[in-house]
């Protein structure tokens, strides 16, 4: 009765993703190297990109992912980078050590802001979360020692001594001002390359599918074992630390801070939500074109004020009208190519190929 | 000593009584039907036996253990699987990967040590050859089977099938009770909620009978069949 005995394999990796993944590897030396050959005005728009790229990652990983559609990413941006303002000011702190703890305070307000919100449902966890980061914001521009409304500025001596700035000085020679942009730029393509791979280990494991799963259809995932509340709240977690670290970054690169600007919806959620679903929402290949996309549109626009935002919204609507799973999306369906590919495909026994 | 216990288990949704007083016991390796006209709470039932909604009062034991204030995933872990009335696959998810994760979360296993079991449930259920397609993209039928595989593949001891002949056309409602048949063969116990009555008399050795949140009769099937109570409530036939 039985057939010819039957051997399983399950088949993730691809041809093109194992060449993508060392050409990957090289464009990461590449961008290490890049302080070397790249100009100063190259450097910061390298670093504008790589920072907006892991704020996408980890907006992604909430909407993409664990179906988490927050508008109150600006919370822990701002957050974050004004808890690294107090600690280089307050506290004495390098400025690079500030930065963790601005990930960290950014992962504390995350645990009341998730209370609340995950209290709601859909549209009405998007509103919960906008209205933390306003509570937020009301809240520090009342703190006086960092300037209150107005703001303030990190002292110029406090970041030309933070750390690994001699190294960049004298391995390279370069000048103080320029050495602080390199170590910004450094930690920005770390802190890139550490969310990729940070989040595509998840998805690859078994809690990635439990995520998924828990996106799709909440019941059903409680219903097969999955504890939807705990990995929802983790992933909340764990993508304010990530935008927290990050938005402490930009700022010790700005060395200017004021509630408005560090709180500011359409920077740090608006112009991310642009990107993620301009590249494709839910891969991880999505947000890297999306950033990709919207530094050249705003290379492209910069001269014409307003009309750049108007330019935005129109490409973000014809794009979630025609290319619903965003460009990438859009390539890859059409292509069948995955560079970082998270699908389990079962292989052997009778199936084909 | 029964594997599943319902202790005069009582739930309301407003004013309105789903379940009122249920006690009733289902033996290891048994397979229990349950009928009742629409509405009569028989997916609520379920619901509690899951957890996915709470009981107001009463007790729910499984396999020895009061699960009553135990959330869904652990009585899940314990064995407990069902199946959706309506199908509700993860869509987004290939079928194959609807059933690792069901396998792998559910009895709490490493992915690579879940592959074979879940090939060879898909195999049994008849996905095997869309075992790569997402499962937003299957038919009824399909969908169906998803759920059963789906729910085998938690390896549960106790499954629950919420109306899973329904829609479906004589050959497929044939086929599934075939594939029923043999996980209840295998040792599962069963209880399934289904109009479809040749298709659960087929499998089944106690009916209970539900109308208005209440058990109204519980016994051999022909029994039931033959008595007053199922004869008013489904033909309208006074006594």
């Amino acid at each position: 009765m039985h057939g010819p005995a039957t051997t399983w394999r399950v088949e993730t990796r691809t041809k093109t993703s194992t060449i993508f993944m060392a050409f990957g590897a090289l464009a990461v030396i590449a961008g290490l190297l890049a302080p070397l050959y790249v100009p100063r005005a190259a450097l910061q728009d390298l670093f504008f990109i790589l920072t907006m790229l892991v704020l996408a990652q980890s907006w992604n990983l909430l909407a993409g992912y664990a179906g988490l559609v927050s508008v109150g990413q600006q919370a822990f941006v701002g957050l974050g980078a004004y808890v690294m303002f107090a600690g280089v000011l307050l506290f004495k702190l390098d400025p690079l050590v500030a930065i963790l703890l601005g990930g960290f305070a950014a992962a504390l307000l995350a645990i009341p802001a998730g209370i609340f919100a995950f209290r709601l449902q859909g549209a009405y966890f998007a509103i919960g979360t906008w209205v933390v980061a306003e509570i937020v914001r009301l809240v520090v521009a009342q703190w006086k020692t960092l300037g209150g409304g107005t703001g303030t500025s990190l002292p110029g001596p406090a970041t030309r001594s933070m750390l690994g700035i001699d190294l960049a000085k004298n391995l390279f020679g370069f000048r103080p001002a320029q050495a602080v942009d390199v170590i910004c730029y450094w930690v920005a393509l770390l802190l890139a390359v550490a969310t990729i791979l940070l989040v595509y280990r998840l998805l690859r494991s078994r809690q990635g599918l439990a995520l998924a799963s828990v996106r799709d259809n909440h019941e059903a995932a409680r219903a097969i074992g999955v504890d939807a509340r705990r990995l929802r709240a983790i992933v909340y977690v764990a993508s304010a630390f990530m935008t927290g670290i990050v938005g402490a970054l930009i700022y010790v690169q700005k060395a200017r801070i004021s509630p408005d600007a560090a709180f500011s919806l359409t920077d740090w959620t608006a112009y991310v939500i642009f990107i993620v679903v301009i590249g494709g929402i839910g891969t991880i290949e999505g947000p890297i074109v999306g950033v990709l996309i919207f530094f050249g549109l705003q290379k492209l626009l910069a001269d014409f004020g307003s009309i750049y935002l108007l330019v935005l919204g129109l490409i973000g609507i014809v794009v979630m009208l025609f290319a619903q799973e965003g460009l990438w999306g859009l390539f890859a369906s059409r292509t069948g190519i995955q560079l970082l590919p998270v699908r389990r495909l079962l292989r052997g026994g009778s199936l084909k190929n | 000593m029964p594997i599943l216990e319902l202790d005069q288990v009582s739930k309301s949704f407003g004013s309105l009584k789903v379940t009122d007083d249920v006690t009733f016991g289902v033996e290891p390796g048994e397979a229990l039907g349950i009928i009742g006209p629409n509405g009569a709470g028989k997916s609520t039932l379920f619901n509690l036996i899951t957890g996915n909604v709470r009981v107001d009062a009463g007790r729910v034991s499984f396999d020895g253990a009061d699960v009553t204030r135990t959330p869904p995933m652990k009585r899940c872990h314990a064995g407990v699987g069902r199946t959706f009335q309506i199908p509700q696959p993860f869509e987004k998810l290939t079928v194959f990967e609807n059933l690792v994760v069901a396998a792998a979360m559910g009895s709490r296993k490493a992915e690579s040590e879940v592959t074979d079991r879940c090939a060879d449930i898909l195999v049994r259920t008849g996905l095997v050859e869309r075992a790569n397609v997402l499962a937003g993209g299957l038919g009824l039928l399909q969908r169906k089977r998803l759920e059963l595989a789906r729910a085998l593949a938690t390896d549960p001891k106790l499954l629950l099938l919420d109306e899973i002949a329904g829609g479906l056309t004589e050959a497929e409602c044939r086929s599934l009770v075939d594939t029923i048949r043999s996980i209840h063969a295998s040792g599962v116990t069963i209880v399934w909620i289904e109009h479809v009555l040749h298709a659960l008399n087929a499998i089944v050795q106690r009916l209970l009978v539900l109308n208005f949140g209440k058990v109204v009769g519980i016994g051999a099937p022909e029994e039931i069949m033959a008595s007053s109570a199922v004869r008013e409530i489904y033909l309208g036939i006074d006594v």
